[in-house]
């Protein structure tokens, strides 16, 4: 069963994301909203990932080969100035994109299984990577025409 | 006579619930003259701090000599507060600036207004060939009028086309707009000062009233004084006078930890709910969002919040008791929330608070979301800062191109990609060297922004010109490349609206000294040096004097919650204060909103579709219309998440910045009065007794306050406060020391952070260190009349001021309120039923 495989790059794709998200953070710490709400996202990536744990654990057992090129890499250090800041958010929504439609592709082969355990645990946490993505998009609208057009 | 530096909040008139508050006409003279030396009197309302005391100037010889308070205003029924009596008009002549200055070879020289303004034009022109609007940035204040913000909005939205417009209310009042847009759909508040007349209860979270907005204290301390009187609760982590008068009048004292609001309001709620104290057919009516509120507080139980804020929980249960079931419950808010770590969330939760009750829109049950700022209403509503006028949603298609269609400009000329850009992105920009152009006027962000030293290093770049226009030559203008000399209050004409809506004239009383002009006069010269034109050719802006603005502004707000329709500069001056919506059907204006529990959240009405109060995210047009909310308001909340600074073994205490009673913003004119000046000549740090006591520090010895930003020295005042704490007060500047030390303005320690939703810094909360540098040679500075009291009053001399001011105790009847509408105006109703 591929579910176990897919849980798997779930998992990882949190941990990598809210790596990502603390290396954005870390990066771009002269951009105090930037520096804070990446801590705050990458706590809550974690929390995810804590989560779905357990359930990972439980299908772990059953696990075969894992597909080529599954996990996408993460960021392993960031660009500078105002058009590095604005592609090192376009980098996490990638990621974050990513995490979303997985918890999308594993929700629904929870349906098909009824595994309950599986469905609160994409019910009650799938909402925060769409937080994430949320955060993304408002930053990147309000960073790119200055980005873009006035910076040096 | 009275001596109201001493005696702050003057006379009891003392009366009981449901009674009108009684008039007391407060009158300051110059020494030796009499009211029969006055030749005129010119109606105005105070702009020394939010609460917008209608008063009448004195007039003498083409000279301010006087105050008076106006009897018959809505707002202060005749009173005055210390700074309005004795820093109204005390500054004029001194210090002033007046003539422009240019910046020749490293110096400001003066010059003539052609020469000042064709610097201003050229580089405008310059960098708009360059690289456009972008490289604009226009920072400006809670204290110009109405009729200048309107102007200055439509030529940066109109003209310029740039979206980088904020004013100095991002740092005092942002918070309250945004708590506001996010629960009701609109900012506007709710309630009015009228509901302390008939309130059961009186909840202060973060609102140091008795120092901030004096004369609504002693509208409180009257019902106090009286019968059947309101119990206080007060959220606060010094003892001020709220706090003394919360434990008096059987209340509670909160002293929660700064940075950990959202911890205890979460509590606060929490208990409301778990107790059954909700009104559910209101909730069920009016609201949304009830489930994932309840589930959001569920794990913040008495005991855990107590861990985090340091409270007791049983203080906690009891302020939730008086809450759950008082009958008429008012609730203030300011900086102690707004300046805070989670502002917009913890604000929220204050109207969450009511919401869950149905305490709101009816006598005595009132939100009132405090401003800082005399005017600061009107830069909200006028789109002068981080918003379209009118309470427009940049993110609405047809309110973009409704103000399209009233300046008759392409709707994509006015910015509204994104929220319009808050003044610390403006800053920060400005430091990255894309902004290149930033005119700041009536504010001096070289002491009132967070982390000053950064913001001395952003101010002296090479490559920003700065435009300063002010009207005395302060800290901020000495890095300026053109410094414009303006006409300040009594010198100038308009209008301008406090924090319950009301509307004030303030008419011009004398001449401006030398060449200096009127805010809107420099605005209106710019405009047509520039030459900005509408679609057809024909000048942008079509006013040329404050009346001309008020009458453009009052269509641009019709039709809009903030309807000015109904008023005009006749009305104004036959009467006093009005309150907003005033429009055809409601010409006396609206005392209360929401009675009818509808709110401005319909999307064709709402000013915002709202955010994710953790992060600040938007919620896009879809998903609010989605939750059709049509007319109900919301209940959002967001878990308490610590806070970005905390103490650590560097920096063990925390320090908070803020206002105190005898000095207002930068005390560029405070500063100037005598006595409010020798009320609190100097800064102090006020530490708590146990904490000077294991620092060795005794009364009035000097220290030294560290944070990784910067330093401030001073003289300890052992105060009241909770261990862990330092206060500082955040008016003192450099404009009266000798040499460039800087070392006294307690920005030097602040942190450039801010709330994500409401982009409001967080002055509250800087990990700092203590360090005793000398012994004393007298008492701190400090005053001893509030809440920087001494927590030991030997050997500290009381704080007096003379006996110069006369109180006449009801000398006629109080107004009458205005009105209450049935329904608010200009506000749809629910749609259809929920679900």
């Amino acid at each position: 069963m591929h579910l176990a495989t897919y849980l798997g790059l779930l998992h990882t794709s949190l941990t990598t994301l809210a790596d990502a998200f603390r290396e954005v953070g870390r990066g771009h710490g002269e951009e105090p909203d930037v520096r804070h709400t990446c801590q705050v996202l990458a706590d809550l990536a974690d929390q995810q990932a804590e989560a779905l744990a357990p359930v990972v654990r439980r299908y772990g057992e059953h696990r075969e080969d894992e597909p080529e090129r599954l996990h996408a890499a993460g960021l392993e250090s960031t660009r500078g100035g105002p058009v590095g800041l604005l592609r090192d958010l376009q980098d996490l929504y990638t990621l974050a994109s990513l995490t979303d439609i997985t918890w999308t592709v594993v929700g629904q082969a929870a349906q098909g299984l009824r595994d309950r355990e599986l469905l609160d645990v994409v019910n009650s946490r799938e909402q925060d990577t769409a937080r994430q993505l949320t955060w993304l998009r408002t930053r990147i609208k309000q960073a790119a025409p200055q980005a873009l057009i006035a910076a040096g | 006579m009275a001596d109201r530096i001493a005696d702050i909040w003057g006379t009891r008139t003392p009366h009981a619930k449901d009674t009108p508050w009684p008039v007391r006409v407060d009158l300051h003279l110059d020494a030796g003259l009499a009211e029969s030396d006055v030749d005129r009197w010119v109606q105005s309302a105070c702009v020394l701090c939010s609460n917008g005391c209608g008063c009448d100037i004195a007039v003498k010889n083409g000279r301010m000599v006087g105050v008076r308070g106006r009897a018959g205003d809505v707002v202060n029924h005749g009173r005055l507060g210390p700074k309005g009596l004795y820093g109204s008009w005390q500054w004029a002549g001194r210090d002033r600036l007046t003539r422009p200055l240019v910046r020749e070879g490293g110096r400001l020289v003066e010059t003539d207004w052609d020469t000042a303004m064709d610097r201003v034009v050229r580089r405008s022109r310059e960098l708009l060939a360059e690289t456009g609007p972008l490289s604009h940035g226009f920072y400006t204040s809670g204290q110009l009028f109405l009729e200048e913000y309107y102007t200055l909005g439509v030529i940066g939205k109109a003209g310029l086309g740039t979206p980088h417009m904020d004013g100095n209310t991002r740092l005092c009042t942002a918070t309250a707009a945004a708590a506001m847009k996010e629960s009701f759909g609109s900012d506007g508040q709710p309630g009015s000062y009228t509901d302390i007349d008939s309130c059961d209860a009186l909840f202060l979270f973060g609102h140091n009233m008795a120092e901030t907005q004096t004369v609504l204290w002693a509208r409180v301390l009257d019902r106090l004084a009286g019968p059947d009187r309101p119990v206080v609760v007060a959220v606060d982590p010094r003892r001020t006078k709220v706090a003394e008068a919360a434990s008096e009048s059987g209340g509670v004292h909160l002293a929660p930890l700064p940075g950990t609001n959202q911890a205890l309001m979460n509590g606060l709620v929490r208990e409301v709910i778990a107790n059954g104290w909700v009104d559910r057919d209101y909730v069920e009516a009016h609201t949304l969002g009830f489930d994932e509120l309840a589930a959001t507080v569920e794990p913040y139980t008495p005991e855990h919040v107590a861990g985090v804020c340091r409270v007791d929980p049983a203080d906690l249960r009891r302020a939730a008791r008086i809450f759950g079931t008082g009958e008429r419950v008012l609730s203030t808010v300011l900086q102690g929330f707004y300046q805070s770590h989670q502002a917009t969330a913890a604000a929220c939760q204050v109207n969450n608070l009511h919401l869950l009750r149905g305490l709101i829109g009816r006598r005595g049950c009132g939100i009132l979301q405090m401003n800082g700022q005399p005017t600061a209403q009107n830069t909200r509503e006028c789109g002068a800062d981080g918003d379209l006028p009118g309470f427009r949603n940049w993110d609405n298609p047809e309110h973009v191109r409704e103000l399209a269609r009233l300046w008759n400009v392409d709707p994509l000329t006015i910015p509204h990609w994104a929220p319009p850009t808050h003044a610390m992105q403006i800053w920060r920009y400005a430091e990255q060297g894309s902004i290149r152009f930033l005119w700041i006027s009536a504010t001096n962000p070289a002491v009132s922004l967070p982390q000053l030293p950064r913001v001395r290093e952003i101010l002296a770049k090479k490559d920003l010109f700065v435009v300063v226009q002010d009207g005395f030559r302060t800290e901020t203008a000495e890095y300026a490349d053109v410094v414009l000399p303006a006409a300040l209050w009594g010198e100038k004409q308009g209008t301008f609206t406090n924090v319950n809506r009301t509307v004030h004239l303030s008419d011009k009383a004398v001449e401006p000294p030398g060449e200096a002009r009127a805010d809107l006069d420099i605005f209106l010269d710019y405009t047509r040096r520039m030459d900005f034109r509408d679609r057809d050719g024909a000048p942008l802006i079509k006013w040329s004097d404050p009346e001309g603005a008020f009458e453009a502004w009052r269509e641009c707000s019709r039709g809009r919650l903030c309807d000015y329709t109904g008023l005009s500069y006749a009305k104004l001056r036959a009467g006093s204060g009005i309150p907003w919506p005033c429009n055809e059907e409601h010409p006396d204006g609206c005392d209360r909103l929401y009675t009818d529990g509808v709110f401005p959240t319909h999307p064709e009405v709402c000013e915002d579709y709202g955010h994710d109060l953790l992060t600040g995210g938007t919620t896009s047009a879809e998903q609010y219309k989605a939750r059709r909310p049509d007319g109900r308001a919301f209940l959002k909340t967001a878990h308490y998440a610590p806070p970005p600074e905390q103490p650590d073994d560097e920096y063990p205490l925390l320090c908070t910045t803020g206002r105190t009673v005898y000095h207002f913003h930068t005390r560029t004119k405070t500063g100037r009065s005598r006595q409010l000046r020798r009320a609190a000549p100097e800064p102090w740090v006020e530490l708590s007794a146990a904490d000077a006591a294991a620092l060795g520090v005794a009364e009035g010895d000097l220290v030294r306050v560290e944070s990784p930003r910067g330093r401030v020295e001073a003289p300890a005042r052992v105060g009241r406060g909770r261990d862990g704490v330092v206060f500082l007060p955040f008016h003192y500047g450099y404009w009266d020391t000798e040499g460039d030390q800087h070392a006294r303005a307690a920005n030097e320690l602040t942190p450039t952070e801010w709330d994500p939703v409401s982009k409001q810094p967080l002055f509250k909360i800087s990990a700092v260190r203590v360090t005793r540098l000398a012994g004393a040679t007298g008492p701190a500075p400090a005053p001893t009349t509030a809440a920087s009291a001494p927590q030991d009053s030997v050997g500290v001399v009381p704080t007096r001021g003379d006996d110069d001011v006369r109180e006449d105790v009801a000398p006629t009847d109080p107004p009458a309120p205005p009105p209450v509408p049935d329904r608010t105006p200009n506000v749809l109703p629910h749609a259809a039923p929920k679900g």
